[in-house]
């Protein structure tokens, strides 16, 4: 298991958390909630390791569009980078529901 | 209930099997009343996990919902077969006990709460050894505590069944409810053949898994109380009748004459199938539910 961690620059303010998905095999579970400050911080515990840089693409793709103060919590068991981006997406819709 | 499936009902039906854990406990909740205790915000995970380099849930695989069922109060847990096959370790063994704790202290205040378990598990969690054990002893105690005020209703519903110690847990509960998908057994599939060799039985035989351990035998047999298709109206309305009918006058774990005569009765010198177990034991207990 491996832990990561980012940060990238937000300002728009969030009122509500959301959780989505599982810690099942090739799936994820993602965690957000409102943050403070001027930035947002990213925790990744993933079972595999090594793909740091895949993480970095997937999450500067994510906040290239994303501009919400918030920490991120992923628990991931091997997921591809289109399902971390798709559950990251699904996480976002349920916050501002 | 007809056993031959209904075309219609079939398409139109809201499958119970492809909700996960979260969203199973919440749908079986009167509409508005549920509410989710000690879920992922909480972070109640395994400690225990991430030291042996597993990614642990956040809510550790196992969803507690308080509600009304029925208009009457109500305690959902629901295991995630799809987080470490649904396994009990510490944190999780908690969970389900300290809501089964909850729901008997509110019997005894005199609040009528009856309890629900939505069984997809594997039995103890290898990775917490001695503690999932221990956590299932407990679990088992909380129920037999439990089940002499309010019905403690077991659904297994698929695709992971309810294997290990959690079967124990599934046998002292008030009823059981099985979808024609669920498995049920002590000792799954994989384990016997590793145990017993694959002449005694053949762990990629789906035929005979689900001849021996699937619900419909479960339920010919009179160890399961209702059969349900993959449906989660079905589902519902199988808990809501039988938080109606209330705690039964015998519960199927103190039939130990019933179940011992059974036994005794069988020859083991000769090979049974699946279809005379039925014929032999038939549908002792188990009833239909009416809809």
């Amino acid at each position: 298991m491996e832990q990561i961690k980012f940060d990238y620059p937000a300002k728009r303010k969030v009122s509500r958390r959301a959780h989505v998905g599982v810690v099942g095999s090739g799936d994820l579970e993602v965690l957000l909630e409102p943050g403070e400050g001027e930035s947002s911080h990213v925790f990744i515990r993933t079972s595999v390791d090594g793909f740091r840089d895949t993480w970095k693409a997937v999450l500067d793709r994510f906040f290239a569009k994303y501009d919400g103060v918030v920490r991120i919590q992923i628990n991931d068991a091997g997921a591809t980078p289109g399902s971390v981006l798709l559950r990251l997406e699904q996480a976002v819709e349920v916050s501002e529901q | 209930m007809n056993n031959e499936r209904d075309d219609t009902n079939f398409i139109n039906r809201q499958s119970f099997i492809e909700l996960d854990a979260r969203e199973r406990a919440k749908a079986l909740f009167d509409v508005g009343t549920a509410r989710e205790l000690a879920g992922p915000f909480d972070r109640l995970e395994s400690p225990w996990l991430p030291m042996q380099d597993v990614t642990p849930q956040a809510d550790d695989g196992c969803v507690v919902m308080k509600g009304k069922i029925s208009g009457q109060a109500a305690v959902v847990v629901a295991l995630e077969g799809a987080f470490q096959g649904g396994s009990m370790g510490e944190v999780s063994g908690a969970k389900l006990t300290a809501a089964l704790d909850l729901a008997c202290a509110d019997n005894e205040k005199g609040i009528p709460t009856s309890a629900v378990m939505l069984l997809e598990t594997g039995g103890v969690r290898l990775q917490e050894a001695n503690l999932g054990l221990a956590a299932i002893a407990e679990i088992m105690a909380s129920i037999l505590a439990l089940r002499k005020h309010a019905p403690v209703i077991c659904v297994t519903a698929g695709t992971v069944g309810c294997f290990g110690g959690m079967s124990l847990a599934a046998g002292l509960s008030s009823y059981v409810v099985m979808t024609h998908e669920a498995r049920l057994g002590l000792n799954g599939p994989e384990v016997i053949e590793q145990e017993s060799g694959v002449d005694e039985f053949d762990s990629s035989d789906r035929a005979l898994i689900w001849a021996i351990h699937g619900g419909e035998q479960r339920y010919a047999t009179g160890v399961a109380d209702a059969l349900v298709d993959d449906d989660t109206q079905q589902v519902a309305d199988a808990i809501r009748h039988f938080i109606s009918k209330g705690v039964p006058a015998v519960h199927r774990s103190s039939q130990v004459g019933l179940y011992r005569n059974r036994i005794e009765a069988l020859d083991p010198s000769r090979q049974w199938d699946p279809r005379e177990l039925r014929e032999t034991w038939g549908t002792n207990g188990s009833e239909e539910v009416k809809r």
